[in-house]
């Protein structure tokens, strides 16, 4: 029946498409095609029928349940790759990575190792800032189970979950820079206080890896863990650090058959060490009374990595607007985002209120003043042109480069001596075009807007907008003046720095006064110890552009704000330019310039001078920065940077050699890359 | 075309589908325009195709995707979980925390006075790789012993060959440096969770200590104790410590906590550190006056552990006998060609150390075959007066009328291995007699080695006629055991004689005494010369210990077995000491009071010749009480062996003397066992 009434109605229709007399023949096709049509439709009706129960399932499997599915799809994807890559042969990446690069150079361990070298000398390392393990030993109720774990180093997982009590308990005491009452968190000990500073992020396991490949082992190594937030002397009176230090090289000597060990501190390591070779000498109230040839029969080796002697610029900064390269550069990308007070986070101000307390930052304010670090108008490091260093692997073109580098720097050279200037025209003009208001006089106005700034306290908020505005019209700072700025805009951390530190250069290194513990991290104001048969390597990297001077400018909003910042507009005209987001930069390892690394082994201890009475040898080896070929080269194993320097494979090799015997002399003596002697020659220190 | 559209959608859907009649797909657009009858065709093939696939989808859907739906549930749901813990407040997630001891003092008003060093014990203290063989890759400094054991399931043989030690000379396998963690973490907490230092830690530093003057003396507890000082000079560099940390804290003196077999070592040490240096380190007499305030023993092992002849004899203790008698047939299975225990065996007699811890004088202390300090100890009665203490009143008659009854047969404890459970009940008079030494200078032809595959235990080489005659002698003494293990364990013995003694010296001043195989052995040492020096026995009672065995030879005479094994069926009759074939005693699950007390009680007090300036001697017994619930953990009371280090009047006898009381103020003696009874029985010398 049906098909019957769709004929007709077909029928019906055709008329008046086609002519009547192909009707006839044209039915039986058509019928044909109906039919067709008919299961067409059938199908369709099955289709949309099939299409609803899809719907209907899908309905059972709502939005939770797909969700659901999808994070148990990628869990148990995820668990399997897991299980596979623990399954996998240890080597597997190793041997994926041959495969691509082609066969990796042995560690410099088991090259040596099979040269033949073992270990010889006991080696000591001493860490610098930041990379140490902290923990907790006693600590207010928000830290409640956190007893020895680690603040600082590891995963930071406090940071994100308490974070106002993690910096409660990370600073310290704003008038003594010691303990708050009721929080003591304290130094990591053992080699585990350094090795990796965050999971993957090695600072002294390379280096470990590779001496333990030649025989090292704990009972002749040693990490002189240290609280580096506190001043040197303050881990002395707090926890004896100097003294342990002291006995356990002893322990190290004696139960090595007498032989000497190697020390090998790191970044400000360096300079605790110092403090630590006077203090060893110096009689026992103050000093460790260890007698006047206690360092000629310890010490072997002093091999300083990256060790800013000098102090870096980067303190500066640091301590005056909390800022550094890297966040400037985040201000300049996203503008507003750090400055948002929308969430209440106030981040750089609390970091600058919690590293205020750190005495020990202050140990790295640039020393020397003027005559090391350069005046208004001229600085060692000036002619530098930082595309030098790329040009420079093309080794025929040195010659022609210089030329036109010279020219260049003629034309509009980097006042790096300006430290700290107020906009990028007062940076770049002639020094009797600056007037300069005196600062340090101007009266600091009253106490603007204390309640509103809440909880987060910086001596900013003490200074007044009167004060704020003297400092920006002095435009220009240089080394010397630095020191007054800031004890201008924070004078009770500089109350207690100046009690433990000196930035100066001595005139007469008998003076008694010499005698004071706050000179003896300052090389230029302490003679080494007499030790003929001392050697004292400085090892840094090269070929980074680092922080040199800054340019900056008043801060927007000046309430709650830290009221200056890195001016991130001032940009050089050319890429090839040293000013890039507010920054200049000179040659180093990204964070000490070459300057402060290798001066005192380049020049102020070279030979038999004033601050290296007895002569010991001094060396430079530096080490041209490559970046990682790859990705799967990790951070590289010829890197200069300041902390992967650590991976270098050349230094490694250097301290191997060391260790097990080597000299200077053997190592091939100096190894340079920059300009370190030429600028050396321009600073005029008397020696 | 819609059609064909739709076909074309499938193929880009279902390619693999539509591979077959990829072919066609790719004409039919032009087809279909001259010639209309492909198409339905196409379409039939369509049709058939859809119903396919609806026929699988569902299927689809409900294999992968429910599991895939189910784990995601799973997981989302332990995440929130998780999520909620982490968000709740410290204080709501506990039940009510019972304050810590160290709180509690902190307000009493003691603070940190004398720096303390902890000694860790065998088997609590970590090891690390330094070199290994390559199977170890990516090991480098990764924890061998302690923290998660993960290599264990990994490499299970990798590891055994890690931790093995020198068949002959006790120290490092070639190209393999294993070494003690150093630090703190060296063993606070052995496995994940476990505690063992951690909660003595923060309680000490509740009151101000701090790394300063808080020293963990790790060392390799494999080695023997003056091997360690030859390898990795651990002795040396405790004296300096303990001297830095004196001289540091303002001149005040250090008390040292050492931990069951560091109890030993320690001793071993205050002999070490004032002989002269080529042998000791010559700290002179009076260091240990100067520097020392008190030592307090926790768990000390002064005079062995029968538990340790079992596991040198057999590799097997109280746990591995009763999981052998639930289940007979898992552990000596040859199934899965594991040889759990025959590889333990192995490994655990290449360590020098565990010898120190063998039952030290003989059957003067230990008992002889009819005689032992500890005879007439009910351990029935104990447990009733340990565990319902209420009820003690109520029985006491009964216990009295049943200790009356036990009169005529006391357990032999002295008999330390016996075997077969008659032999070790009857009168010494019916047992056979045979000289040990007679059997052992049998010939030790080694008997088919070729079959035994890799394991390798010194019973391999001994011929099966000998080990007969092991089981001949039916039971050993203390005394006799020296002899039994010189017999089946001849090389491990070897290197043991150069280092341990365990005998009782006739006269402390004969000149051989100053070797050092004897310093670490109470009954051949004189205490240093240090009478400001208080030693405290901290032990925990009211646990059944071990004390000696019943054992059987192995039914098996495969060469690959331990020929060896506690007989689990022996059970005693109703007064319980004996069980799963193993005598027990009172004690800490591990060293029985006698072990841990005799010295504090008897061999040191007053001026004895063991004691020559009359050091002041302290017995601290605490009773053991079970965790009253799950949430408490391992117990704050408890008086296991390692669990005591959890032990709220333990730390609080710790921190009181580490604050500057002496034994007299914390109360002398708190004795709860019968130490003082079993210790007068013993006839030594003094």
């Amino acid at each position: 029946m049906n098909l019957v009434r769709r004929r007709k109605a077909s029928e019906t229709e055709k008329p008046s498409v086609s002519d009547s007399k192909t009707t006839n023949e044209g039915g039986e096709e058509e019928e044909e095609e109906e039919d067709d049509d008919d299961k067409n439709k059938k199908s369709k009706k099955a289709v949309t029928k099939k299409k609803k129960r899809k719907v209907e399932e899908k309905g059972k499997w709502s939005c939770v349940d797909s969700c659901c599915w999808f994070i148990g799809c990628i869990c148990t994807i995820w668990w399997f790759l897991l299980l596979l890559y623990n399954a996998m042969p240890a080597s597997f990446p190793q041997y994926v990575t041959e495969a691509i690069t082609g066969p990796l150079p042995d560690h410099p361990g088991v090259k040596l190792r099979k040269e033949g070298l073992t270990a010889k000398h006991p080696v000591v390392f001493v860490p610098g800032i930041v990379t140490g393990g902290l923990e907790l030993w006693e600590g207010h109720q928000c830290a409640d189970g956190l007893f020895r774990k680690r603040l600082w180093g590891g995963t930071f997982g406090e940071v994100y979950k308490r974070p106002l009590c993690w910096v409660e308990h990370m600073s310290l005491d704003n008038e003594t820079g010691m303990d708050p009452p009721g929080i003591r968190v304290r130094p990591v000990t053992g080699l585990v206080a350094a090795d990796y500073f965050a999971p993957g992020y090695f600072v002294w396991a390379v280096l470990i890896a590779n001496l333990a490949h030649i025989g090292y082992e704990e009972k002749t190594m040693y990490m002189a863990a240290y609280d580096w937030r506190i001043s040197f002397e303050n881990t002395e009176v707090r926890d004896q650090t100097l003294s342990r230090i002291k006995s356990n090289i002893e322990l190290l000597v004696a139960t090595n058959g007498g032989k000497k060990a190697v020390i090998i501190p790191h970044s400000m390591g360096a300079l605790y060490f110092l403090h630590f070779m006077k203090w060893v000498e110096a009689p026992a109230p103050m000093g460790g009374g260890g007698g006047s040839d206690w360092c000629s029969k310890h010490i072997k080796a002093v091999m300083n990595i990256g060790g800013p002697f000098l102090g870096v610029p980067k303190a500066v900064s640091g301590l005056f607007s909390a800022e550094a390269k890297d966040i400037a550069v985040a201000r300049a990308i996203a503008p507003g985002f750090l400055d948002n007070d929308l969430f209440r986070l106030q981040t750089l101000q609390h970091v600058m209120r919690m590293s205020r307390t750190w005495d020990s930052t202050m140990s790295m304010i640039p020393k020397g003043g003027d005559i090391i670090w350069g005046g208004l108008d001229w600085s060692p490091e000036e002619g530098y042109v930082p595309s030098k260093k790329r040009q420079r692997n093309n080794g025929t073109q040195i010659a022609e480069q210089n030329e036109t580098g010279s020219q260049v720097s003629q034309t509009k050279r980097g006042n790096y001596g300006r430290i700290i200037s107020f906009g990028k025209d007062v940076a770049e003009a002639d020094s009797s075009e600056i007037e300069m208001i005196d600062f340090r006089d101007a009266v600091k106005g009253s106490n603007v807007a204390n309640t509103t700034c809440r909880d987060v306290w910086t001596e900013y908020h003490d200074m007044g907008i009167e004060g704020i505005r003297a400092v920006a019209e002095y435009k220009v700072y240089t080394a010397g003046s630095i020191l007054d700025l800031l004890y201008f805009v924070a004078p009770k951390m500089m109350a207690r720095g100046s009690a433990h530190f000196s930035y100066g250069i001595a005139d007469d290194l008998d003076d008694p006064k010499y005698k004071h513990y706050k000179y003896w991290s300052n090389p230029l104001e302490t003679k080494l110890p007499n030790a003929p048969e001392m050697e004292i390597y400085s090892m840094y990297g090269v070929g980074i552009p680092t922080e040199r001077a800054y340019i900056y400018k008043l801060s927007p909003s000046a309430e709650c704000y830290i009221p200056f910042q890195i001016d991130t507009s001032a940009k050089g005209e050319n890429e090839d330019s040293c000013l890039k987001d507010g920054v200049y930069a000179v040659d180093g390892d990204e964070t000490v310039p070459v300057l402060s690394a290798g001066f005192m082994c380049a020049k102020g201890w070279r030979g038999k001078t004033r601050f290296n009475p007895s002569g010991i040898r001094t060396y430079i080896r530096e080490y041209d920065h490559a970046p990682p070929a790859n990705l799967l080269e990790g951070r590289g194993t010829q890197s200069g940077a300041h902390v992967d320097i650590m991976g270098n494979f050349a230094l490694i090799e250097d301290i191997l050699r060391v260790a097990a015997g080597a000299t200077g002399e053997d190592l091939g003596g100096d190894r340079v890359y920059s300009d370190i002697f030429k600028w050396s020659e321009k600073i005029k220190l008397p020696l | 075309m819609a059609s064909i559209l739709r076909f074309r959608k499938l193929c880009y859907v279902e390619p693999v589908k539509c591979s077959s009649l990829g072919f066609e797909s790719f004409e039919t657009p032009k087809i279909e325009k001259k010639d209309e009858g492909i198409g339905p065709s196409i379409e039939n093939v369509l049709q058939k195709q859809e119903k396919k696939k609806s026929k699988r989808q569902p299927k689809e859907w409900r294999c992968v995707d429910y599991c895939c739906w189910t784990i995601g549930y799973v997981c989302t749901t332990w995440w929130l979980l998780l999520f909620l813990y982490h968000c709740l407040p410290v204080t709501l997630t506990g039940f009510q925390v019972p304050e810590p001891p160290g709180a509690r003092l902190k307000r009493e008003g003691l603070t940190a006075l004398h720096p303390v060093v902890l000694v860790p014990g065998i088997v609590t203290g970590g090891l690390e790789l330094w070199e290994g063989r390559p199977c170890a890759d990516g090991l480098f400094r990764k924890r061998l012993w302690g923290g998660s054991f993960t290599e264990i399931f990994k490499r299970p043989l990798c590891w055994l060959e890690h931790l093995s030690l020198h068949n002959e000379t006790g120290l490092d396998p070639p190209g393999i440096r294993v070494r003690a963690v150093p630090g703190l973490v060296a063993a606070d907490y052995f496995a994940p969770g476990y505690f063992v230092w951690a909660v003595l830690i923060e309680n000490l530093a509740r009151i101000g200590y701090e790394g300063k003057n808080l020293h963990m003396a790790a060392y390799d507890w494999r080695l023997s104790f003056q091997n360690t000082e030859i390898r990795d000079q651990a002795l040396s560099r405790l004296k300096s410590k303990i001297e830095l940390m004196f001289e540091t804290n303002g001149y005040k003196k250090v008390v040292v906590v050492p931990h069951s077999m560091g109890v030993i070592y320690f001793l071993h040490f205050l002999k070490w550190v004032e002989s002269p240096p080529p042998m000791g380190g010559g700290g002179g007499p009076g260091w240990c006056a100067k520097h020392i305030k008190a030592v307090m023993n926790i768990g000390p092992a002064f005079l062995g552990v029968p538990k340790t002849v079992s596991n040198i004899f057999s590799a097997e203790s109280k746990d591995v006998a009763f999981v052998r008698a639930m289940a007979p047939g898992v552990l000596d299975s040859e199934m899965l060609g594991l040889q759990t225990l025959e590889h333990v065996m192995r490994v655990s007699r290449t360590w020098d150390s565990i010898i120190s811890l063998m039952p030290k004088g003989g059957e003067t202390i230990w008992g002889n075959m009819d005689w032992s300090p500890e005879e007439g100890y009910d351990c029935d009665l104990a447990r009733k007066r340990y565990m319902k203490p209420s009820l003690n009143d109520k029985k006491s008659n009964n216990s009295d009328g049943k200790r009356g009854f036990h009169i005529e047969d006391y357990v032999k404890y002295g008999r330390i291995i016996s075997f077969g459970k008659a032999a070790s009940q009857l009168p010494s008079s019916q047992l056979p007699t045979l000289g040990l030494k007679e059997f052992s200078s049998t010939s030790t032809s080694s008997s088919s080695n070729s079959p035994c595959g890799e394991v390798w235990t010194e019973y391999d080489e001994m011929s099966r006629d000998s080990i007969q005659k092991v089981p001949e002698n039916k039971a050993y003494t203390a005394r006799t055991l020296v002899d039994l293990l010189h017999f089946v364990a001849p090389k491990m013995m070897r290197r043991a004689e150069a280092h341990f003694s365990h005998g009782i010296a006739e006269n402390l001043d004969d000149p051989k005494y100053a070797h050092y195989k004897y310093w670490s052995n109470p009954l051949e040492t004189k205490l240093p010369d240090a009478p400001d020096m208080e030693i405290y026995c901290l032990c925990g009672v009211g646990i059944p210990t071990e004390r000696s065995y019943v054992y059987k030879p192995s039914p098996s005479d495969r060469c690959k077995s331990i020929p060896f094994r506690i007989d689990s069926s022996a059970d005693g009759s109703d007064n319980g000491c004996l069980k799963g074939g193993v005598y027990f005693v009172d004690g800490d699950e591990s060293v029985p009071v006698l072990s841990a007390g005799f010295m504090c009680a008897k061999g040191w007090r007053g001026r004895t010749r063991f004691n020559p300036s009359g050091i002041a001697t302290y017995v601290r017994e605490y009773q053991h009480k079970p965790p009253a619930s799950l949430l408490e953990g391992r117990g704050i009371e408890s008086g296991a062996h390692v669990d005591i280090m959890g032990n709220v009047a333990l730390i609080e006898d710790v921190l009181r003397v580490a604050a500057g009381a002496t034994g007299a103020e914390i109360g002398g003696d708190t004795i709860y066992s019968d130490i003082i009874r079993m210790s007068e029985r013993i006839n030594l010398q003094l």
